[in-house]
């Protein structure tokens, strides 16, 4: 039996989007996936009984190392902001390329605190920094320093010590450009590097408490039990930046939503699915509700979420239990489609990322084909017709096609950046200044008006020729033809409408990182939880994969 | 020093502030990593460029043909782009003369990017200097001192077939060489290593 893809059109519109898991494929569990038998090793722990001072941890195989550089720092209270306009933090990090020399480091200590406004070099590549969540983290260490574990309690409502605010790669800031590293074999997953950052920097925070506590009472202090620090992870705090993140790399969204489907597919293909199989998938499952269960959250938009989806799961594991014929073959197919027929998005898409659990030999080989050489896709076929152009925008535009952009509400938001930190924000047209330097991320509208625009013409005429008077739309007519090669290019719906959700967009890029516990603070920004029930670097070797599910 | 991918963003941005539609601006940014890229001065060119751009008169090449004069002076922008996206039918052409163009620096990426597409080597020759754009993959030239190009009177451009370097001679001397890798066959051996059989009829 060949089962289709899903059809883009349905499943690229946002609240779907909005609705993805971690799963199998995520970026942070892959990670810890290829680095399991790299070396690691604590290189320098430099820090004063506060805490404060330098720190330096490494990967290393054969000849590669790569090396996390902590930089902790002293600041008060009142200096401690998750928000992008903060100049301090309680510490700041960079990923380096090798190992670096004390010169390095000291070059490091005068940028990398200083994040946006200090330079890095093509030897860095990536940079990070990140807050304490002070209540938790003075709690571990009054508990330590007096000889107690803390309150499990008091750490499963967070879930972690520090809190990044922003993890930048990719050429920022003077950072290493892609293409210097983007053949290694490691990297080959996206993210790879700014995964990595986070789960040393989260091994810092451990070292770090432990130190202090030490420190304060030499005597009585005891070290965090494992098994605690292994349940807490690193928090992030996300705004608008990852926003337009998806739309300005079509090619990349694409990789990671087809790796999706393609394992969805092939599982669903699957005609006798073993007992064992289905087990795991159940057990997964119903770990994970324990897992869901402990998130907190003050959004009522993510609370009814929430509930939405333990309802959902009860449905469905009634349904397992009295209605699932194992002895049916396609049984994952069963499952989806009863899954389709019964339950919202929230937990249809909850259980096909439980689905891939099973299944290494389907997910394994697709988490190679989610990075994209975007450079490769981006010179617009010039020779190709009006006739090829209009036909791509009624096949694969057709649901963006259907909106009125006549109407205010289709219109009433527009995205543009901040002139202070050079960050995405979002405006309303009608109420907000701005809207003349607004970023290209309205795609539906522009579609709306390349079709417009191409109605006339004649079907024979070349693009090239018609992009002479028309330049105005050249950005859409690129992503045409993109979207032509890779159907999950776009997202099928408007960006600037009234009803735009923009955690939505936040939410799909966090499930492909493998963020838990989200948490919107608002519309626009959100807490997230990474590497929670991850093993700890010793315990790489020889680990769970399904870790996940045990936090 | 500033990485390429810092170099594409804020020369899109400036393209884009300088009044250049967000596609063009795209293209800008691409084009002016893919100099900077290849050790050619882009962003240098592209910053003297914009500084008079809104104070001159700069015309764009509507349609290239073989050759295109200007009463002024040619955007490099525009016409590198109409250049670019006409890459089709230009190629038709053996030479292309294209008097009187600013900061030609600029329309210099779009010729590296139109080898490519055309699949073809393009011989520029803009004053003194020359250039070779090998199918995007790099460029070959006598201009390395770095300065900023404020105008070109006169470019000409050749497409060049696509053919070897060498001769069959040079060919035939390197083969036999490379044939000195092989094992000498016998009946015997191919017999005992081959694994279809001795007579290929069948």
């Amino acid at each position: 039996m060949e089962i289709r893809l899903r059809d883009p059109k349905f499943l690229m519109k946002l609240s779907k989007l909005g609705s993805f898991h971690q799963s199998k494929l995520s970026f942070l569990r892959s990670f810890l996936s290829e680095f399991k038998d790299w070396k690691y090793s604590r290189d320098l722990f430099q820090l004063n009984d506060k805490g404060h001072g330098r720190a330096v941890y490494s990967f290393t195989k054969d000849k590669r190392t790569y090396s996390l550089i902590c930089f902790a720092n002293e600041i008060k209270d009142d200096e401690r902001s998750d928000r992008v306009i903060a100049t301090k933090w309680d510490a700041a990090f960079t990923l380096f390329d090798g190992i670096p020399s004390k010169e390095d480091i000291d070059r490091l200590n005068d940028n990398v605190p200083k994040q946006e406004v200090g330079r890095l070099s093509y030897k860095e590549l990536t940079l990070s920094r990140a807050n304490k969540s002070v209540r938790v983290f003075d709690h571990v260490v009054d508990s330590l320093s007096n000889g107690e574990q803390p309150n499990k309690e008091i750490l499963s409502k967070v879930g972690y010590l520090y809190r990044t605010t922003a993890v930048y790669g990719s050429g920022k800031f003077g950072l290493a450009d892609r293409f210097r590293i983007k053949n290694r074999e490691e990297i080959r997953g996206p993210f790879r590097l700014e995964m990595m950052l986070v789960y040393l920097v989260r091994q810092f925070t451990f070292d770090q408490v432990n130190h202090i506590a030490k420190n304060k009472n030499p005597k009585l202090a005891v070290e965090l039990d494992p098994a605690i620090s292994r349940n807490l992870g690193i928090g992030n705090s996300t705004g608008l930046g990852m926003a337009p993140f998806i739309v300005n790399h079509p090619t990349l969204l694409n990789n990671w939503i087809h790796a999706r489907e393609t394992a969805l597919k092939q599982i669903r293909e699957i005609e006798q699915v073993s007992k064992n199989e289905i087990d795991i998938f159940y057990n997964c499952l119903i770990k994970s509700l324990k897992n869901i269960t402990s998130w907190h959250t003050d959004s009522e938009f993510q609370k009814e979420k929430i509930k939405g989806l333990i309802e959902d799961l009860k449905k469905f594991i009634k349904f397992m239990k009295e209605d699932f014929k194992f002895q049916n073959s396609y049984q994952f197919n069963q499952i989806y489609n009863w899954s389709e027929e019964n339950l919202n998005d929230e937990c249809i898409e909850y259980i096909v990322s439980m689905m891939m659990e099973p299944y290494d030999n389907i997910v394994n080989p697709l988490i190679t084909q989610m990075s994209s050489d975007e450079e490769a896709h981006f010179n617009i076929p010039v020779d190709r017709t009006i006739e090829d152009l209009r036909n791509i925008l009624e096949n694969k535009y057709s649901e963006i096609l259907k909106i009125d952009f006549l109407k205010d509400e289709n219109n009433q938001n527009f995205w543009f950046i901040s002139k202070n930190k050079e960050e995405p924000r979002i405006g309303d047209r009608y109420i907000d200044e701005g809207s003349d330097l607004e970023q290209p991320l309205a795609i539906a509208r522009d579609i709306n008006k390349l079709y417009e625009a191409v109605f006339t013409k004649k079907n024979s005429s070349k693009i090239g020729k018609f992009l002479k008077d028309n330049n105005h739309l050249r950005h859409v007519v690129r992503r045409a033809f993109i979207a032509e090669k890779f159907p999950y290019s776009e997202i099928q719906d408007n960006t600037i409408g009234s009803k735009l959700v923009p955690i939505d967009m936040l939410r799909l890029k966090l499930s492909f990182f493998g963020a838990i516990k989200f948490d919107p603070r608002s519309d626009k920004w959100l807490r997230i939880c990474m590497f929670q029930g991850a093993p700890l670097p010793s315990e790489l070797g020889n680990f769970d994969d399904k870790w996940i599910y045990k936090s | 020093m500033r990485s390429f991918s810092e170099i594409e963003v804020t020369t899109k941005k400036a393209s884009k502030a300088i009044g250049f539609s967000w596609g063009i601006s795209e293209e800008v940014g691409k084009n002016i990593r893919l100099l900077e890229m290849f050790g050619l001065p882009g962003l240098k060119n592209l910053n003297q460029y914009y500084k008079i751009y809104k104070i001159s008169n700069f015309e764009n090449i509507d349609e290239i043909s073989a050759s295109n004069t200007p009463k002024t002076f040619y955007c490099p922008i525009l016409s590198g782009l109409n250049f670019f996206d006409q890459s089709s039918s230009i190629s038709k052409f053996n030479e292309i003369e294209i008097n009187k163009i600013a900061f030609p620096l600029i329309f210099l990426s779009f010729v590296s990017r139109t080898s490519e597409i055309i699949g073809k080597r393009i011989f520029l020759k803009m004053d003194d200097k020359e250039f070779l754009f090998n199918f995007n993959e790099s460029i070959y030239s006598n201009y390395l001192t770095g300065d900023v190009l404020e105008k070109s009177d006169k470019i000409n451009l050749k497409f060049l077939d696509n053919k070897n370097s060498f001769t069959e001679d040079d060919w035939s001397e390197i083969y036999n060489l490379s044939l000195k890798t092989y094992v000498n066959e016998s009946d015997k051996s191919r017999e005992r290593t081959a694994g279809a059989g001795l007579t290929d009829n069948d």
